[in-house]
């Protein structure tokens, strides 16, 4: 058994870790609440976005832009959004698991993947994993801005464009509540459309200036709206599972200290009750 | 006779609402919306987009650009919220390209430092083995 001391000083170092972990636990649950209403203010934009984009895929221009023509895939990218730091449980660990299951469903048919990586963890983690990076973008913070991730979604729409990747798939990860966050895997491009009943058929926007270029500027938009949206959804699956893991920390730091606590006081009773033997028995001897 | 319009940018939401008319700065000239105007879609130059409310009221709100869809009974507005030039983005995206660079050349300087202290151990082991010999040698 351990001398009390060893114990004591045991105990004094789980305590502080406990002090971090809670602090953190605060820190994340306070955040969380902003995060969160972040990516309620952001979530009409990206909506409307995706509704003109569900009617121009169903409306019928004369001309169909790059982006909504579907092309053999030769070479795949993917965007993935992951966290700048740590602590956060298993969120980035699920979502690198999702992107490599989608990237190995591709590389069975002979396909590989260039990536744009957003987030240090995702960076650090494919740099292990191999694979061609085209850009990257981290410290992205808790307030993204859509400035930070013009460049980076620009590289991939520029791969698109010349051919290079003839799919783009956005990886992320979707917040359906404090305790759970999904990873996902949607396409960006070529666009996909969105079911809307209430449109009549035959009918065409007009286009002003032509629509060569002003579906260049749409479609742009539309995916760096969707990328930003999942980056803002990002912070938020962060905030709150690092909320969740730092309290199942302290948790866990609690019950470690109680049961340590139990067996100093063995220590220090056994301590005790030998010393006294010794006494009696000296005692007894004199 | 009014329309449902909406305002957004990609950080928040600006107006959403019941509008007579809307005015748009596009980027051929001067809109002015009334309700049923045939579909269209057009972009938006940097200026003032005002939605006459009922009962005389404008609500104006500055736009930066951005892009004007136009419904029989809906329009929408997404404005844009950073400043918007080609060349702006090219410098953005320039920028992301040099970052992912940066980490693969520093990669290269890991790969060899894993490298090299490889090197290092073999060429120890091989010291301690010459010396090995050399001790055999001398105590022939």
């Amino acid at each position: 058994m351990a001398s009390a001391k060893e114990i004591r000083t045991q105990i004094k170092s789980i305590r502080s870790t406990q002090k971090i972990t809670k602090a953190m636990e605060m820190v994340a649950a306070s955040k969380m609440r902003k995060v969160q209403m972040r990516m309620a203010a952001s979530r009409p934009y990206a909506e409307k976005m995706r509704q003109v984009i569900g009617h121009l895929t169903k409306a019928n221009p004369e001309y169909r832009h790059p982006f909504m023509l579907e092309r053999e895939a030769k070479r795949v990218g993917f965007i993935v959004i992951a966290t700048d730091r740590g602590l956060c449980g298993g969120l980035n660990v699920n979502l690198f698991k999702t992107a490599l299951m989608a990237l190995r469903e591709w590389r069975t048919r002979n396909v590989d993947a260039d990536f744009c990586l957003l987030g240090n963890k995702a960076v650090s983690f494919f740099r292990r994993v191999g694979g061609r990076v085209l850009a990257q973008a981290t410290h992205l913070g808790d307030a993204p801005h859509v400035e930070n991730l013009i460049g980076t979604v620009k590289v991939m729409l520029d791969a698109y464009r010349s051919g290079d990747v003839d799919r783009v798939f956005l990886v992320n990860n979707v917040f359906v509540n404090t305790m759970s966050q999904k990873s996902t895997v949607s396409q960006l491009l070529p666009v996909q459309g969105v079911e809307d009943r209430e449109l009549q058929e035959h009918w065409d926007y007009i286009y002003e200036p032509e629509a060569r270029e002003l579906l260049d500027s749409v479609l742009t938009r539309y995916v760096e709206s969707q990328v930003y949206q999942g980056a803002v959804e990002n912070v938020a699956c962060e905030q709150a599972a690092r909320m969740v893991a730092m309290k199942s920390a302290s948790d866990n730091a609690g019950e470690l200290i109680s049961s340590l606590q139990l067996v100093y006081n063995k220590a220090r009773q056994a301590a005790i009750t030998k010393e006294l033997a010794e006494i009696v028995g000296g005692a007894a001897a004199v | 006779m009014t329309f449902h319009v909406d305002v957004v940018s990609a950080e928040q939401e600006i107006f959403s609402g019941t509008a007579e008319m809307v005015f748009a700065p596009a980027e051929m000239g001067e809109l002015g919306i009334t309700p049923r105007h045939a579909p269209l879609l057009t972009r938006l130059k940097p200026g003032s987009v005002r939605v006459r409310t009922g009962a005389g009221e404008e609500a104006v709100f500055y736009v930066s650009g951005g892009i004007l869809e136009i419904q029989p009974h809906r329009v929408t507005v997404l404005s844009d919220t950073a400043l918007r030039a080609r060349d702006i983005d090219e410098a953005a995206a320039l920028k992301a390209k040099r970052h992912a660079e940066e980490a693969l050349a520093n990669r290269s300087a890991e790969v060899d430092m894993v490298r090299a202290q490889a090197e290092l151990v073999e060429a120890l082991a091989r010291l301690r083995t010459l010396e090995h010999i050399r001790k055999k040698l001398g105590g022939h």
